[in-house]
């Protein structure tokens, strides 16, 4: 098996571990905490709505001014949820390219950092393009935040993933005009790799909401 | 005349020999694996979900939870080099990875979402 062997030079630590890697790590497990907490509240209040539209039922009146499918759409989230899943796939090649920069079978298009960045930053700005096509259509249809118990807990949950989407995207976004700049190399693989991470928890807790949220009723 | 920075790198590479944390990363034919095996089991379980027999019965449930806590692991290990990554970065999400878990358990059963008994 070929692999790449990977260093990160830093100021000597008492760890002997790069600071930056250690905080992105702790971060990310306070993020599982957040997260612990909308998906737990989304599920105690799961099936407690007086009023629809519901998840995954249909809602006639008088729950309902008028008749009302099942509210989400698992063809579209399901596209949604490849195009993130996708997304994790581009930034592991970005830092790959990153960290091999230089090194043969890296170089080329395909072992281009600037072309797996954007990428992943226009695969994330698609997964947001779908999650306010479904909010959009979900207030058309008469759910909103307000609405009842479901809809509370699902803009708040799902909206607080989209939040976190688009601050990776931002953070993609500012990496590739580096890279436009002055070019990422093997000694910026830390920046890419924190950036990296923290993309790669946003597509595990979408996998966690995707069948907690959308496919289990 | 040493350049400091220089000298600091080849120091601090030393450490991470020492540390372990000198890691081995998947090439990009596994992660293009990777990617393969999660987009099939995304599809298995969106594929499950149109079966109503199996959506009825008491199996349904338990496997999608599986299938998500295989891609979760999946991405975590592979993705997110956990795998091959420093012990104390595996403490630093497992960890609180555990007690989240625990909690939304705790409050399942605290707001009767799941009992022992039927």
């Amino acid at each position: 098996m070929a692999t790449a062997a990977v260093t990160h030079g830093h100021p000597p630590t008492t760890t002997g571990l790069d600071h930056r890697k250690v905080a992105i790590w702790a971060f990310i497990g306070s993020e599982c905490m957040l997260f612990a907490s909308l998906i737990s509240t989304y599920l105690i209040y799961k099936g407690r709505s007086v009023v629809g539209p519901f998840p995954h039922e249909a809602c006639n009146p008088p729950l309902c001014a008028t008749p009302l499918h099942a509210i989400l759409n698992i063809p579209v989230t399901s596209i949604s949820t490849f195009v993130l899943l996708m997304s994790s796939l581009t930034m592991v090649l970005a830092l790959a390219a990153v960290e091999n920069k230089g090194k043969p079978g890296y170089g080329g298009l395909f072992g281009s950092s600037r072309l797996w960045l954007m990428a992943t930053a226009i695969l994330g700005t698609t997964f947001l393009g779908f999650q306010a096509y479904e909010f959009t259509s979900f207030v058309n249809e008469g759910l909103t935040i307000r609405t009842n118990l479901f809809g509370s807990s699902f803009f708040t949950l799902t909206g607080f993933h989209g939040a976190h989407v688009t601050a990776g995207v931002l953070w993609l976004l500012t990496l590739f005009s580096i890279d436009m700049k002055r070019g990422l190399g093997p000694k910026d693989a830390l920046l890419v790799d924190i950036s990296a991470l923290y993309w790669h928890f946003v597509d595990v807790v979408w996998v966690a909401i995707f069948t907690l949220v959308y496919l289990i009723h | 005349m040493d350049n400091p920075s220089t000298h600091a790198d080849a120091v601090s590479a030393e450490q991470h020999h020492v540390m372990g944390e000198v890691h081995e990363h998947p090439t990009w034919k596994q992660y293009k694996w990777v990617a393969l095996v999660l987009t099939l089991i995304t599809a298995g379980e969106v594929w499950v979900y149109y079966i109503p027999s199996f959506v009825a019965g008491p199996l349904f449930v338990p496997t999608l939870l599986i299938l998500s806590a295989v891609k979760f692991a999946i991405v975590v290990m592979f993705y997110m080099h956990l795998k091959y990554d420093h012990r104390l970065f595996r403490a630093l999400f497992t960890g609180p990875l555990i007690v989240a878990m625990s909690t939304i358990i705790a409050l399942m059963f605290l707001f009767s979402k799941l009992t022992l008994t039927r």
